[in-house]
Formats: C-alpha cells, sequence, structure tokens
C-alpha cells in the first residue's frame, strides 16, 4: 500500500476549451496528501478550491496532469470505473448536505453501500452502527426536512464513511452551521482522523477552521501560495 | 445493483408525491380499462352468442337446394348478385329423395348419426270450443323430435307407429293448454282439437304437451295469448296433408360426435353435387353448420371489439405521454439528488434503471388498476344484458405487457436524460 493516498502533478484543468471564452482555472497543481493526513485547503471564492475539489472527488477529469489515488491512476480510467472509484474510496461531505429527500437518515446511510452490492441485512447494520458513531442512534428513521442543519450533517458523514473510504472529502462542511454545531462537526471529523486514522481533505475559505488541521494548502488564482502546519493542531 | 432495490426505490419515490402518481395513473388506468372493458364485453358477447347457437345444434349440417347461379357479380361495396336462369319453381326431379338420403347414409355411415327431416305445413288457428290459440304445424321424423329436445309435461311423444301411419296426433306447447284448456295438461290429452289452415279445417287430437320455451334469441312483441306456438305432428302425416311426395327441400344431418360440422359441410355437398346434382343445371346441394355459422359470428365480433379496443388503446398512448412527461417533471426536480448519487457511486445505467423502473412501475400500477376497473366496467354492462361475464385473458395479458412497454418506451429518454448528467452540475444545481 502506498504511503501517499493523493498525487497530483501538474494538474490543469480548463473550460470552454477551443472557445473564445476558454478559461483556466487550476494553472498546473502539485499535490500529495499522506495516509493519516488531515489536510486543508484554503481560499477565497473564485481561487479554484471548488475544481480542485471536484477533480480530487473524481467528479470531473483534469484537462493536463496525472492523479493518483490510492495508487489508482484516475485519470485513465472509464466512467464507470470512476463511479466505482467514488464509491469505495471517497466520501463526499457537502456543505448543503446533499441527503436524499423523503428517505430516513438509515437509508441514506445506506445508499453508497446500495451501489457497493451490499446485501440488505449487513447494510442496514452497518448504517445503525455509523448512525450510532455521529450520534444519531435516536434518528434512525427521520427524513432530512425532520432533521436541523448539524444533525443533516452529522448523517452526511456516516453516509461518507459507509464503504470505509480511502479519503473523506469535506466541502465547507460547516459553511452552513452555526459555530455551536459547526464545532461538533469539527470534532468528529478529528475523531475519525485520530482514532480511525482517516485521509479527511477539508475544502475551505475559513483560515480559522484550518488552523486545526495538520496542514494548511493555500490556493490562489488557480496556483498553491505556500504550505504550513496548523496552528491548533 | 438489483431490480428489487429499484423496485422498492421506485415505489419509495411514487409514494412520496401521491397526488401526482396518482394523476398520472390515470391516463394509464383510463386507457387499459377501456381496453380491457371493450375487450371483456365482446369475449362476453361472442361466448353468450356461440353457446346460445351451440345449443341450437352446433353439429348438425343443415342441407338446402339453392338456385345455381351462372354468373356472379360482386359490386364495390362487397354485395354479391347472382344472375342465374329466371327463378324456376322446383320440379320433381329437383327434390332429394329418400334414395339420396339412404345413399349418403351409406356412404358415410361414421360421419351421420341420422337425418332430422321436417315438412312445415304453416301458421293456424287451433281451435276447441269458443276458445283459440295461434299455433305453427311442423310434421317431423324421430330423430327431429329426439334433436329438439323437448321437455314433456304430460302425455307421450311422437311413436313409430305415428310416423308409419301417418297419424293424426300431435304435441302441443303448455301455453296453448293454458290457452284452450285453462292450463289442465291432463284433459287436454286425447282431445281433438280442429285447426284451421288456409281455410280448410283439420283435426288433430293431443297426445302430448310439451313446455314451451322463449326463445332466448330476440324477443317476443307479442303477449302470452296470441303467442304462436309449435305443434308437432307425425312427418308422413304431414307430408300427406300437403300433398307432398316427391321428398325434402331441405334436411338436417346430425353428425356423429368427433365429426366436425363445418368440415363435413363441405364432403356432403361435394359429393351429393357430384353424384346428383352435375346434370341438373337449376339447382344444386348447399350445406352449412352452425359451427361455421358461430364461427364467423364470433370472428366478427372480436374483430369489431379488436378495432374499437385499438381505438380506446390511443388513450393509452396519452397517458404514456403524461408519464413520460411528469418523469421529465420529476427528474428535473431531483437533479441534486442524482448529482448526490452519482457521487456516492452510482453509475449511469443504475440510474436509468432507478428511472426506468420507475416508470415502469407506475405504469404497471396504473394498468393493474386498470384492469380491475375495465373488469368491473364490463361486468356491470353484461350484467345489464344479461349475459355471463367472461374476463378477456387475451385482453389482460395485453394490457400488462403494454403497460411495462409504455413504461420502458416512455421512460427511456426522461431516464436516459437523468443517467448523462454531469455530476457537478447536477450537484450545483438550484
Amino acid at each position: 500500500m502506498s504511503e501517499r493516498m493523493i498525487e497530483l502533478k501538474g494538474i490543469v484543468k480548463r473550460f470552454y476549451i477551443g472557445m473564445p471564452n476558454e478559461l483556466e482555472i487550476l494553472h498546473g497543481i502539485d499535490l500529495e496528501v499522506k495516509r493519516g493526513e488531515f489536510v486543508s485547503i484554503v481560499g477565497s471564492s473564485g481561487s479554484g478550491k471548488t475544481t480542485m475539489m471536484n477533480i480530487i472527488g473524481i467528479l470531473d477529469r483534469p484537462t493536463e496532469g496525472e492523479y493518483q489515488l490510492d495508487g489508482v491512476d484516475v485519470a485513465k480510467a472509464k466512467d464507470k470505473e470512476l463511479s466505482f472509484i467514488r464509491n469505495q474510496k471517497i466520501g463526499f461531505v457537502f456543505q448543503t448536505y446533499n441527503l436524499i429527500g423523503r428517505t430516513s437518515a438509515l437509508k441514506n446511510v445506506e445508499l453508497p453501500m446500495l451501489y457497493a452490492g451490499i446485501g440488505r441485512r449487513e447494510r442496514k447494520e452497518r448504517a445503525k452502527e455509523l448512525l450510532e458513531m455521529v450520534g444519531m442512534e435516536e434518528r434512525l428513521s427521520h427524513n432530512p426536512d425532520e432533521l436541523s442543519g448539524g444533525q443533516k450533517q452529522r448523517v452526511a458523514i456516516a453516509r461518507a464513511m459507509a464503504n470505509d473510504p480511502a479519503i473523506i472529502l469535506a466541502d465547507e462542511p460547516t459553511g452552513a452551521l452555526d459555530s455551536k454545531t459547526g464545532r461538533m462537526i469539527m470534532d468528529i471529523f478529528h475523531k475519525l482522523n485520530q482514532e480511525q486514522k482517516k485521509t479527511i481533505v477539508l475544502i475551505t475559505h475559513s483560515q480559522e477552521l484550518a488552523q486545526e488541521t495538520g496542514r494548511i494548502v493555500t490556493l490562489k488564482d488557480g496556483e498553491i501560495i505556500g504550505e504550513r502546519r496548523g496552528e491548533r493542531c | 445493483m438489483l431490480i428489487l432495490e429499484n423496485i422498492l426505490l421506485a415505489f419509495h419515490s411514487l409514494r412520496a408525491n401521491k397526488m401526482r402518481s396518482l394523476l398520472t395513473m390515470l391516463g394509464i388506468i383510463i386507457g387499459i380499462a377501456s381496453v380491457i372493458a371493450i375487450m371483456t364485453l365482446g369475449d362476453s358477447l361472442s361466448k353468450s352468442v356461440t353457446d346460445s347457437m351451440s345449443s341450437m345444434g352446433a353439429n348438425n349440417v343443415t342441407v338446402g337446394l339453392q338456385q345455381k347461379s351462372t354468373t356472379t357479380e360482386v359490386t364495390g361495396s362487397g354485395m354479391t348478385f347472382s344472375f342465374g336462369p329466371r327463378m324456376t319453381k322446383m320440379q320433381e326431379k329437383d327434390y332429394v329423395t329418400e334414395e339420396m338420403l339412404s345413399d349418403l347414409k351409406t356412404r358415410y355411415a361414421h360421419s351421420i348419426e341420422g337425418y332430422s327431416l321436417s315438412e312445415n305445413i304453416g301458421s293456424g288457428t287451433a281451435q276447441h270450443g269458443a276458445k283459440y290459440a295461434y299455433v305453427n304445424a311442423e310434421g317431423v321424423n324421430d330423430a327431429n323430435l329426439k334433436n329438439l329436445d323437448l321437455t314433456l309435461l304430460a302425455g307421450r311423444f311422437l311413436t313409430e307407429r305415428d310416423q308409419k301411419e301417418g297419424r293424426k296426433v300431435v304435441l302441443v306447447s303448455d301455453l296453448l293448454v293454458k290457452n284452450m284448456f285453462d292450463g289442465n295438461s291432463m284433459e287436454a290429452l286425447e282431445q281433438t282439437v280442429d285447426i284451421l289452415f288456409k281455410n280448410r279445417y283439420y283435426t288433430y287430437t293431443i297426445v302430448g304437451v310439451y313446455q314451451y320455451e322463449e326463445s332466448s334469441m330476440g324477443f317476443s312483441s307479442t303477449s302470452e295469448e296470441d303467442t304462436e306456438t309449435m305443434m308437432y305432428l307425425p312427418l308422413k302425416t304431414a307430408k300427406d296433408q300437403n300433398h307432398n311426395t316427391m321428398g325434402y327441400s331441405q334436411f338436417t344431418i346430425l353428425t356423429a360426435s368427433g365429426v366436425s360440422a363445418s368440415e363435413f359441410c363441405d364432403t356432403v355437398e361435394t359429393y351429393m353435387n357430384q353424384k346428383y346434382y352435375s346434370d341438373n343445371n337449376s339447382f344444386e346441394i348447399s350445406a352449412m353448420s352452425m359451427e361455421s355459422i358461430v364461427k364467423s359470428m364470433t370472428e366478427m365480433l372480436s374483430t369489431v371489439a379488436l378495432v374499437i379496443a385499438a381505438i380506446a388503446g390511443i388513450s393509452l398512448l396519452v397517458g404514456g405521454i403524461g408519464v413520460m412527461n411528469i418523469m421529465l417533471v420529476s427528474i428535473t426536480e431531483r437533479t441534486r439528488e442524482i448529482g448526490t448519487r452519482k457521487a456516492l457511486g452510482a453509475t449511469n445505467g443504475s440510474i436509468r434503471l432507478q428511472f426506468i423502473m420507475e416508470a415502469i412501475v407506475l405504469c404497471l400500477i396504473g394498468g393493474a388498476l386498470g384492469i380491475l376497473l375495465g373488469i368491473g366496467i364490463a361486468a356491470v354492462a353484461t350484467k345489464m344484458m344479461g349475459y355471463a361475464v367472461s374476463p378477456s385473458v387475451n385482453g389482460i395479458l395485453i394490457s400488462v405487457s403494454f403497460s411495462v412497454f409504455i413504461g420502458v418506451f416512455f421512460g427511456y429518454y426522461p431516464a436516459n436524460k437523468a443517467a448523462k448528467l454531469h455530476p457537478i452540475e447536477a450537484l450545483r444545481y438550484e
């Protein structure tokens, strides 16, 4: 097993290729994330951090460059393989939670396992465990619209953990929460990082939040302008 | 992903939007219901017709003489006009003789069980004292009488001796007894009645009373007193009375069981025409069976039903478009859900399967409700018309497969659209 979880080499992303309004968002990113690291990618809006997250989360392909995720060359994979990699190796946590509406917390957590082809009973068992882990064991059968923001995000984290992914990719996970619930969510991430040695990539515009993480990568205008250790790590 | 999971998923999302699902299904329900109702109605109708006509003797082959035609012209509307020699009166040589009958019987001994022969005298008025009743008198042979399957209420049937000697004895209906003997069948027996046929009186002795049965086809418009009932007398008696020594212009073959009446028709026709009527330039033999009449009638009925059902099927098409429309709306609404599913590892194929399955389940539920509704409507309608319901199995099978087809056909485009969504765009969709 490779020590390097994420390995980006000269990643360039252009939009509207071949058109007059062709736009280069990322100008050649090199980044390595080691197994078990808690990294934050910080940048103001327009810095290209969302595009970078899409590429790390293989929701999008880079125009140029190499990307190895847990030893797999992602750039060469087919669409169907990408779906499989997303399912097995990446756990997404979104700012807007993105839980499936009118579907219970339990079913939401089961979803990645459903696509992984895991049997019904095993799915349910594991989903229960995960929800217990994030302190949501009392809300198994609640639908998202019956949950508060913090509760929704905890369900989302449980869902991200469903297939025991290689990395957790969190995009502004506390962006829509008040500071108190935001704190709670961050505590869960720390716990996952410390106790389960999960590799976590946190994307945020907040310097304050980034200070908690092991390493801060600062992005500006599509280029990495600096790396430092978190102060309160 | 498993099909079953997708079916559960489909049920789940349809339940989440009950009203919308129901309204969408309504198109399918109405379409399927009308197709099923019409096909069931058609099936019930043709089954009733078949049953009632079979009870009139599906195994009988009716053989008659008809004018030979020399030229035949078919008009544009499909009508056939025959121009033959001027309608000629039947002469003695034209009639079917006893010899011909026994020859035919010897030739096809295995197929022919007997001949049902009759000689109609016509309508007349029976009188007894001041009371009267209308009758239609017909001379019948033994086989004919058996074939009529009458229910004897009093007295006896016509015997072999009655037939042989041409006795003036008759079987009358209980309706006649009611009109002339106050309904007392026993009193009517051995009574003589005078019957007026064409200005001449004939006197007969009543030997039996049979139960009159209202014809299952059509309605009698006359009151009970004025209803003309059949009066049966020995064949020979009738022939003597008509001074008919020539033979028969028509007879019925009772085929043995296991013989296809409609096929036997051709055999008889060919044999008789070749042997006896090839050099007769006015008349030829024509045979037909109830079976073939019933066959062509049911065929016609089901064709009509099918055509109407096809027209009703157009509403199914409209229903299908409704399904497609609502699926498109649903997919736009759930764009973010689709994006999320893709981020969580759903392949294009599994997204496509999910939405096609949803469309199929929608159509199948609609189809099932439509089948129930259609059978319900048909049951009420057939009951009102007085026929027995026989649900159209074909109709149900066609409807179910058609529902699935509509689901796949009208669900594929929206589902494919959903499957092809770019995960990022879908995730960021507002």
